[in-house]
């Protein structure tokens, strides 16, 4: 590895260069369109500028305000069941050795690996036999497929470095397990909590195939009602959407760099010795 | 002040086929310093966190003045256990860490402040407070950690390792730091350690603890003039042992007989002596006629080898007192009569 600071800023510059021109250059067009009022082939431009598509996909009728919400509330109980399984989970994966540890490890990776189409046609039959299907329910349920693995594996790594050892020295000091969670572990865990939830959230939040199957079209959320208006060629609306659809990812990105980038300092803290 | 008694304490981990801790029977005084004193691995961190109730004993009893506590919750039991290393929780000034018993024991802001503030005086860490733990060095993390643990005046101070550490020099202070705190507070200590030197400086009471056996439980002295058996005395540095037979208070042995100070055993019995208490010259009573066959200097000491007749006997001498001794030389060694000791 070359050491040479400057080779190694110039590397850093240039890489945060080729991120932020991948992930901001498609939105460019995007964003224009949601502006634009007829935009023909050979003009860079669009001739006539507009705030029609936003006017219309902020009103009520479009239903976009409606989808954002559903949408919202969708991601956030799949991510709060996620923590409330995958904490745990996570901290059997990472603290302790048991015999199937292996075997366990593969069916929480599971769902990323196998396509997901698989796994949802075999789900909606048990749905519908549970009366799931078509149901916001049904669906917060299902999210928990591809959010569930991220949250553990991410909880798994953090309790790698954990010393349990903390927790029985704030017992010993006269703390009870509900305190001993709320005042040692918890706050070693929050970065890696943080980071898990807001990837579980993304993951819920961009979910197209799993609720289309399991909604059956009922449960109509931002990615389902994009693909509906850029199916039916409508670019402006598509643009105006997208342009709400990518919000909390751009929100979550900006969170994340600073504890993605940084020093863990709590959980590095309470690693072993 | 509080008077521990543990009765045949065992424990057993799951999947593993010989007991970490074997019936293990103790009383341990009130406001003493007792040390459990062993190599790694023999049991004694295991029997500290029975005492602590962080692990559930597979059988035998723990009281507290006479009440079994087997029942209470570790965070009732009112034991503290301050951790080889130090366990400071990193996200925490050292104010909020000394802090914390208190906190969870519900005690009144102002009172914590003052109490804090006091406390780090007392561990000779005023104005360090504010600090974060990852500041300070290693001694004055483990200081912060014993303050931690007495600010809320345990019954019973459990102190595992807590200068393994260290560096030499801040050990020793670091040990006398814990010595005239306990003596000051009286708090009944249980000091876990594998430091045979640690262990006889610190012990009112020590106990040695061997493959999760209690071997000896007595007077720090007693390890060495009196040890119930070979091991424990080969654990505190004896090397002579010699086979023969007591009667009346003669002991009759392959070089000869020798004289007791009094017939404290009969029989066929090994008879030690500590290599400090053999003598050069001429003394009152057993007398042997010994060749030198090693001398190694060792700095405050000297350590001569002696072979009479086919038993060789090792001892330790100022150096002053072995000056002009060279290996090969025949020379006058006396055992002196209360220095014997009999072992079964």
């Amino acid at each position: 590895m070359n050491r040479d600071p400057f080779a190694l800023r110039s590397f850093r510059v240039l890489t945060g260069i080729a991120l932020i021109v991948w992930l901001v250059l498609p939105l460019i067009p995007l964003a224009i369109w949601s502006f634009a009022k007829g935009w023909r082939f050979p003009s860079l431009l669009p001739q006539e500028w507009t705030l029609q598509a936003w006017h219309y996909a902020l009103s009520s009728t479009s239903g976009v305000l409606h989808s954002l919400l559903l949408t919202f509330w969708i991601a956030l109980c799949a991510t709060l069941l996620s923590i409330l399984i995958g904490v745990p989970a996570g901290r059997a994966l990472g603290l302790y050795r048991f015999r199937g540890k292996g075997l366990i490890e593969l069916l929480i990776i599971a769902p990323i690996i196998v396509p997901g189409i698989a796994v949802a046609l075999g789900i909606h039959g048990v749905f519908i036999a549970l009366g799931l299907t078509n149901t916001v329910s049904g669906v917060i349920l299902v999210h928990l497929i591809p959010t569930l693995p991220y949250m553990t594996l991410v909880m798994a790594g953090i309790f790698a470095n954990f010393d349990p050892a903390f927790e029985q020295q704030a017992r010993s000091l006269g703390a009870s397990p509900i305190k001993v969670f709320w005042h040692i572990t918890l706050p070693a865990i929050l970065p890696g909590l943080i980071i898990g939830g807001l990837f579980a959230f993304l993951v819920s939040w961009s979910q197209y195939l799993l609720t289309l199957l399991i909604g059956g079209g009922r449960v109509v959320t931002l990615p389902l009602l994009l693909f509906n208006f850029a199916s039916s060629g409508r670019n402006d609306i598509t643009g105006a959407i997208s342009m709400i659809y990518v919000l909390p990812g751009v929100i979550i990105l900006l969170i994340t760099a600073k504890h993605l980038s940084g020093r863990n300092v709590a959980v590095r803290g309470l690693g072993h010795p | 002040m509080t008077h521990v008694s543990i009765k045949n304490l065992s424990k057993i981990y799951a999947g593993s086929a010989r007991p970490s801790l074997d019936s293990v029977s103790l009383e341990i005084e009130s406001g003493k310093i007792t040390v459990l004193l062993g190599p790694s691995g023999c049991g004694k961190t295991t029997l500290m966190k029975l005492i602590a109730g962080l692990l559930n004993p597979s059988a035998g009893d723990v009281a507290f003045d006479g009440r079994s506590i087997m029942r209470d919750k570790p965070e009732h039991r009112n034991v503290v256990m301050v951790f080889q290393n130090n366990l400071l929780f990193p996200f925490m000034s050292v104010n909020d860490n000394v802090a914390f018993g208190l906190k969870m024991r519900k005690v009144p802001k102002i009172e914590i402040v003052a109490r804090v503030a006091g406390m780090l005086e007392l561990v000779q860490l005023p104005n360090l407070g504010h600090r974060n733990p990852a500041d300070l060095s290693g001694g004055q993390q483990q200081r912060v950690a014993l303050a931690r643990a007495l600010i809320v005046r345990p019954k019973v101070l459990l102190l595992d390792e807590p200068l393994s550490n260290l560096d030499a020099h801040l050990r020793l202070d670091m040990r006398d730091l814990i010595r005239d705190l306990q003596k000051k507070l009286g708090i009944t200590t249980i000091f876990v350690t594998h430091d045979q030197e640690e262990a006889v400086v610190l012990a009112d009471r020590m106990a040695l603890i061997i493959d999760g056996k209690l071997r000896q439980f007595d007077r720090p002295d007693m390890f060495f003039n009196c040890p119930v058996d070979r091991t424990v005395a080969e654990f505190f540095g004896g090397q002579n042992f010699v086979q023969g037979k007591v009667v009346g208070t003669v002991f009759t042995s392959p070089f000869g007989q020798l004289t007791l100070s009094t017939g404290m055993v009969q029989g066929h019995c090994t008879m030690t002596i500590r290599p400090e208490a053999i003598r050069i010259g001429a003394g009152a009573a057993n007398t042997l006629t010994a060749e030198v066959t090693d001398r190694i200097y060792l700095g405050t000491q000297t350590r001569l080898k002696f072979s009479v007749g086919s038993i060789v006997l090792e001892s330790l001498q100022s150096p002053v007192s072995v000056q002009g001794i060279v290996k090969g030389q025949r020379i006058q060694i006396n055992l002196p009569p209360q220095s014997l000791w009999f072992l079964p």
